[in-house]
């Protein structure tokens, strides 16, 4: 038996191949759901339009828009127009692009708007065992409900469009087995920034990694997607997380997931998706939850990580080290505790989703964040908006002193209007401290929603321990 | 597609490690419909000052860069987002191929289907070069070699389809489009 045992990676991709890879051609992949978003799909429309082509299965495509959209509630709803022209023309495409293309679309105004890495699984569009892609590298999130999820560019998302196909080499599988629990005051973005500390930003290049063990079944679904978001940051193809009963239950009655008879079927069919019993990886990783700490980046890439309470690594000759501390403004054996902040920003698709909303709404309930520091609070979607004004959250932030935005990428990167001035520090709960990446010359700290809000608070970088 | 068959160049050198997405063209460039002109803005916040100024010391900026067709880079080039917004600004730029150890997942398949080469050598190779820029290379795809001075050739990895995709030009959806019948057989079954 042990001959047949595959791994929860081998299944989805078996049963989405049309035909498979050899020597001389990559398999054609079968592709369940395509997401795309103004910013890597007008060239793709462009070229089926060139070619006279249509989109072979509308049906299996959703459009939104939420990288270069505003947060601006005047711009959003008021009438006012989009701040940014390119921005604008942009969004304008993508209705023009849906509207040809018989593409539905949650246009800027749509209640179930939001990030596409948000309202996939919200809506319970995103499912076990499907394969997803859209034009963006954070789709490995997709894959915390056991889907085959990652990130294409855009000549892909044309290939999408025209045969709900793609040509692609299997990648290897890597175990990363987590043993442990994570403790209080300690999250899921805490538990992704460290493996990535451990493994490196390209540790796991050429892979697709598997999440597995206690450490991550105990971790509820919104904390998964926050683990699977980051897998790119480690350079992995996309990130699996097997479906079990908090998957199934996170997933019943939600909008779009089966229903019914349908449900039943689906459930069954899900059940046989979890890797076997001896299935082999190519490369497994152990890792101990149990130790993680909050965790905190203070150089220019999400492996440049350290517990928030460590002083900043020496590594005395190396140039690019030296020169990533230069551009921070930080000093080699130097703490990063206390280090000033000047900006907060609360979202993106790896921490915007109710539970991160209300994990740092807990550490501000009845503080004012520090004089002179501006928070940023961007629900991930227009449906997690709503929930959390319902549950009064908005006002915790809004007395605290942070500003309440409409859904989208935001501060995530700077191309929408939410900017990170030159030279400033910004605790961020996103998912890149690129140089640049939230504004020309910001300096992004990479932290937890806690850690965030603990920041907030005190206007300088704080376990948020010593706030719960 | 153009064909590309060999490619003889001077190399640009950035030797650094991880050279993301970001980098190479920043996301606020990105609020475009078109994949034109895009080279102007190549690497903009290494390439120039925050008024614009064009910052001496940045490899592009040097005399010497002028022409150059081939970069090669530390570890990891192209990390990070999966916008093909970045080979797109090599290539307007003048970029043909990029040598490095280590090339990310996704640049490397948006490179290949635009024909920039993504060419992989060992670690060896790869410091010869960064110690040595300006150096004349040449790149041949039917070989999939890279030719050093002196004669010397190294191989790189070039999987069969994406080398006949670059010799011939050819680009991945009409072979895609070729393969309706499969396709159409594939979503009965799974109906």
């Amino acid at each position: 038996m042990a001959a047949a045992a595959r791994t929860l990676f081998d299944k989805v991709w078996q049963r989405h191949e049309v035909s498979a890879e050899s020597a001389h051609a990559p398999a054609v992949l079968y592709v369940d759901l395509h997401l795309i978003h103004e910013v890597t799909s007008p060239q793709a429309f462009a070229v089926l339009r060139e070619r006279g082509l249509k989109v072979r299965r509308p049906q299996r495509t959703l459009a939104t828009m939420d990288h270069s959209t505003p947060t601006h509630t005047a711009q959003v709803f008021g009438g006012a127009p989009i701040a940014i022209d390119s921005a604008a023309r942009q969004v304008a495409q993508l209705e023009k692009n849906c509207a040809e293309f018989g593409v539905e679309l949650l246009a800027l105004r749509h209640a179930q708007r939001g990030i596409v890495h948000v309202i996939g699984p919200e809506l319970g569009l995103s499912q076990p065992g499907q394969t997803i892609v859209c034009g963006d590298s954070h789709t490995s999130t997709h894959g915390a409900l056991g889907a085959l999820a990652f990130g294409i560019g855009t000549t892909e998302v044309g290939h999408v469009l025209a045969t709900q196909c793609l040509l692609q080499r299997k990648p290897k599988a890597l175990a990363l087995n987590v043993a442990g629990r994570l403790a209080a005051g300690v999250t899921a973005k805490d538990l992704i920034l460290a493996i990535i500390g451990e493994i490196g930003v390209d540790g796991g290049t050429g892979h697709v990694i598997e999440y597995r063990g206690p450490g991550v079944q105990a971790l509820d679904m919104e904390q998964r997607m926050t683990v699977c978001n980051m897998s790119i940051e480690a350079g992995a193809r996309a990130g699996m997380i097997a479906p079990d009963e908090t998957t199934y239950a996170y997933l019943a009655g939600r909008a779009r997931a089966p229903r019914g008879a349908a449900w039943e079927r689906a459930l069954e069919d899900w059940r046989t998706l979890p890797t076997d019993a001896g299935a082999r990886f190519e490369r497994e990783v152990a890792f101990n939850a149990d130790a993680v700490e909050p965790m905190i980046t203070y150089g220019t890439n999400p492996g440049m990580v350290i517990p928030i309470g460590a002083p900043i690594p020496q590594r005395p000759d190396d140039e690019a080290f030296a020169r990533a501390l230069t551009y921070m403004g930080l000093t080699a054996g130097q703490p990063i505790k206390d280090q000033k902040v000047n900006v907060v920003f609360l979202g993106s698709c790896t921490n915007a989703r109710l539970s991160d909303l209300r994990a740092a709404a807990g550490v501000l309930r009845g503080r004012r964040i520090a004089r002179g520091l501006k928070m940023l609070v961007v629900p991930g979607s227009q449906e997690v908006k709503r929930q959390a004004e319902t549950e009064g959250l908005d006002r915790v932030f809004l007395e605290a002193g942070a500003e309440w935005r409409e859904s989208g990428c935001s501060m995530c990167l700077g191309m929408n209007g939410d900017l990170v001035g030159r030279g400033e520090y910004s605790v961020s709960t996103s998912n890149r401290n690129f140089e640049g990446r939230q504004g020309a010359g910001a300096r992004t700290l990479l932290a937890s929603p806690l850690t965030a809000a603990a920041c907030a608070v005190t206007g300088r970088v704080t376990d948020p321990r010593e706030l719960l | 597609m153009e064909p590309f068959r060999q490619l003889k160049s001077r190399t640009l050198v950035m030797a650094a490690a991880n050279i993301d997405t970001d980098q190479i063209i920043p996301a606020r460039f990105l609020t475009t419909t078109t994949r034109e002109g895009l080279g102007r803005e190549l690497f903009r916040d290494w390439r120039y000052a925050p008024d614009g100024t064009p910052r001496g010391d940045f490899v592009l900026n040097r005399p010497e860069a002028a022409g150059c067709r081939i970069l090669v880079a530390g570890r990891n080039f192209g990390c990070g987002s999966s916008r093909e917004h970045a080979p797109w600004a090599l290539l307007d730029y003048g970029i043909r191929a990029v040598i490095s150890t280590e090339i990310a997942d996704i640049f490397r398949s948006n490179a290949l289907k635009n024909g920039l080469l993504p060419v992989i050598v060992e670690e060896a190779i790869s410091e010869w070069l960064i110690g040595h820029p300006g150096t004349e290379v040449t790149l041949d795809v039917a070989t999939r070699t890279l030719g050093l001075p002196g004669g010397a050739l190294v191989r790189f990895p070039l999987e069969q389809f994406a080398q006949h995709c670059l010799l011939e030009g050819v680009d991945e959806l009409g072979y895609l489009i070729a393969r309706e019948a499969q396709i159409a057989a594939y979503e009965r079954r799974h109906a």
